[in-house]
């Protein structure tokens, strides 16, 4: 699984939320990897621990309730998971940073943006106020904020939802880090400014050669920006793969509903495809497959065994072994379980 | 990407804003300026506070140019703008402005000069236990807040306990029982490290586990101290304490402002509370910042705003009782003039010398009304929901 380029690699994540009796099991073992220079999406509905697997990496899970029940989080030859909280911060927005959901709350309200710029450089590098002013001016340009040197002293308020987005971006990007975390940073934009920014994301990506974890819900945007996808289901990753694979090859039958309701062309006039049923309260999932319940190809064992993720060559991995089977040839080897 | 946003007009986007610019202050001032009454509060407010300190200079000194504690008995009880007699004075003793502009009292004291230097005292009372008062509100609040959920466990309350009771007896000079107790504490100390570097081989004897247990939270401790406070009927609780130290002005500062800080904390706690769960605090901690910088300044700036107005209405409550407890007698001690022993001073006249009693309640009022007016509008303008209703 690790290559040498691998940037990050989680590995069998679990991340429990307890209260009262209640256990959530909000993460329960996922794995995943970025290499360097990629951008991966997870993808995924609401409330299957996408966002705290994303906190998790930036060790920013409150405990209690949170509880990281279990696994690592390999980060430059560093397990995350161990770190104290001194040298976490030295990590946040340093070497890993952030951009959140809401551009329209992530900014605080009294503070100009020149501040809240030149804050996120001076946490962690100590240069003097000139040149900290200059480099509030390169980041604005570089997200592509219109006169700079006037927005400078703009308050919050005085910007546009998109320009927020961006100067939340510049933020991120002010210790030049090796990983961006993107929280679907688009979902409160409409649809022209949610282009715009995708594609400086895109171009900053290849100009300054990061990394990004692409969080969302939205497959228009992952066909966009992916090169790697995992899909995930109730906390954990139930496909994983390149984005064509993904896109034309869906081994996993959520992956596969899930494109099956994305509205085209050719299904114009008709009634759209919904997967029957909601997701599992995190505190009380089936046993077995969490999928099972709503899954068109379930059989008796799915709602028995836990599922073994299958391979199906060049990278690409289902948490199915009922659509492996059935598509399984004699000529290729058993499952195999990773 | 599609040919569609390939060829988007990239000067569009570059377009400046059209709304005009305005600083923070400046929209502060335009919301401001439509309330008539703060302006004026604003406004005597300003005058008092200039008041205050040219008396500061006019009456202090080892000369000054008007002697607050000047007697003159053949001048006792003259009404207001009375010439003074000048054949029975002395040079020294005729007042600086050539009449009594406020009367004198029944020393024959000019009344102006006093109620000059009661301005001080006033000004100086309202803003210093306010500034105490804030100042505890905001440390406590900001705990209870922002640390609210932590626990302080069964021994940190015994070893508190402990301290404070060898502390005691060591002032109490049972030097050698205190400094036992006093050693103790270290020794716990180390016992409790020892006994974590070996967590998880054994298990820890029951009395351990009982010193481990999660006693209250930080929120509940000092929410619970706060309503305690609250519970103590204040002004008996100042004369107690005034009683019992000696008389100064400054004692009565510290009293008033340690009195009063129960406002401040539960307005910086529910603040607190509202904006630790905002999505800037998570962005500000993504980007590595450490629990002092994201409270000092991320999180107390904008929780600053009902503590200012609920300082501002407090700097009016602060000179009322002061000025109680001047009319009380336990107030500052009697050469020195303030507001509220003029008052005291002046009801045994009432009848024959009514501006002994008129010119500093009159005074009071109308610096208390207006920084009760200049609190409310500060309010009205710092919270947008109370906007408008007017």
């Amino acid at each position: 699984m690790t290559n040498d380029n691998t940037l990050i690699s989680v590995q069998d994540l679990k991340v429990y939320f307890r209260s009262g009796h209640e256990c959530a099991r909000a993460v329960d073992g996922i794995s995943f990897e970025i290499r360097q220079e990629e951008t991966v999406c997870l993808v995924g509905e609401s409330g299957c621990g996408k966002t705290v697997s994303a906190l998790s990496i930036l060790g920013l899970i409150q405990t209690p309730p949170g509880e990281i029940a279990g696994g690592q989080i390999m980060f430059q030859g560093k397990n995350l998971l161990e770190l104290d909280e001194e040298d976490m911060q030295k990590i946040r927005g340093n070497r890993i940073a952030m951009v959140f959901q809401e551009p329209l709350t992530s900014l605080n309200p009294v503070f100009t943006i020149e501040d809240q710029i030149g804050e996120a450089i001076s946490i962690h590098k100590n240069i003097g106020s000139g040149e900290l002013r200059d480099c509030c001016i390169k980041l604005l340009k570089d997200v592509g904020i219109p006169s700079p040197v006037q927005r400078l002293k703009d308050y919050p308020h005085q910007l546009s939802g998109g320009q927020r987005q961006r100067v939340m971006i510049a933020m991120a990007l002010a210790c030049d880090p090796d990983l961006i975390i993107a929280d679907e940073p688009t979902t409160a934009l409409d649809v022209t400014v949610q282009a715009q920014i995708l594609q400086l994301l895109k171009s900053i990506q290849e100009t300054r050669s990061m990394s990004i974890l692409y969080i969302t819900h939205d497959l228009g945007v992952v066909a966009n920006i992916a090169h790697r996808v995992y899909v995930m289901y109730s906390g954990i990753v139930t496909e994983q793969g390149n984005a064509a694979q993904i896109f034309h090859h869906a081994r996993h039958p959520y992956t596969q509903g899930l494109l099956a309701s994305l509205p085209s062309r050719s299904k114009r006039g008709k009634r759209l495809f919904s997967i029957p049923g909601t997701v599992p309260n995190p505190a009380y999932k089936p046993a077995g497959c969490p999928f099972h319940p709503r899954c068109p190809h379930a059989i008796p064992i799915c709602g028995k065994e836990y599922p073994k993720m299958c391979d199906y060559g060049q990278a690409h991995l289902a948490r199915c072994p009922v659509l492996f089977k059935n598509s399984h040839n004699p000529d290729k080897p058993e499952p195999k379980s990773i | 990407m599609n040919k569609k946003e390939k060829g988007f007009n990239k000067n569009f986007q570059l377009e400046t804003p059209l709304a005009p610019k305005r600083t923070r202050l400046q929209e502060f001032w335009r919301l401001f300026r439509q309330n008539r009454l703060a302006i004026l509060g604003l406004f005597i407010f300003i005058l008092f506070f200039c008041c205050a300190i040219v008396g500061l200079f006019m009456t202090s000194g080892p000369d000054p140019l008007l002697d607050p504690a000047m007697i003159r008995l053949q001048e006792k009880l003259r009404p207001p703008l009375a010439k003074p007699n000048l054949d029975s004075l002395r040079r020294e003793e005729i007042p600086y402005l050539g009449f009594y502009l406020m009367g004198t009292d029944d020393l024959g004291r000019d009344v102006f000069a006093r109620m000059l230097q009661g301005a001080w005292v006033s000004l100086t009372v309202g803003f210093v236990a306010v500034g105490i008062s804030v100042l505890i509100g905001i440390f406590m609040g900001g705990i209870a807040g922002y640390f609210g959920q932590h626990h302080i466990r069964v021994d940190h309350v015994l070893v508190t306990l402990v301290l404070i009771s060898g502390a005691a007896l060591v002032t109490a000079n049972f030097i050698r029982s205190g400094a036992a107790l006093l050693c103790l504490t270290p020794a716990y100390i180390f016992y409790f490290i020892w006994s974590q570097n070996r967590s998880g081989k054994k298990t820890l004897p029951l009395w351990a586990k009982v010193f481990r247990k999660n006693a209250v939270s930080i929120d509940t401790l000092i929410m619970r101290i706060v309503d305690i406070m609250l519970c103590f009927p204040s002004f008996f609780l100042i004369l107690t304490v005034v009683a019992l130290l000696p008389a100064s002005i400054y004692n009565i500062m510290i009293v008033i402002g340690l009195t009063s800080w129960m406002g401040a904390t539960r307005f910086v706690r529910a603040e607190f509370l509202s904006l630790r769960e905002q999505d800037f605090v998570a962005a500000v901690k993504t980007l590595g910042a450490g629990n002092f910088r994201i409270i000092f300044r991320h999180m107390m700036p904008n929780a600053m705003a009902p503590v200012l107005v609920s300082a501002t209405i407090g700097i009016a409550t602060a000179i009322l009782t002061e000025a109680g407890l001047s009319f009380l007698g336990f107030g500052v001690p009697p050469p020195h003039a303030t507001w509220g022993n003029i008052l005291s001073d002046g009801k045994n006249f009432i009848f024959d010398a009514p501006w002994l009693t008129f010119i500093p309640g009159i005074a009071i009022l109308i610096v208390v009304l207006s920084f009760n007016l200049f609190g409310e509008g500060l309010r009205d303008v710092l919270n947008p929901k109370l906007r408008e209703r007017h």
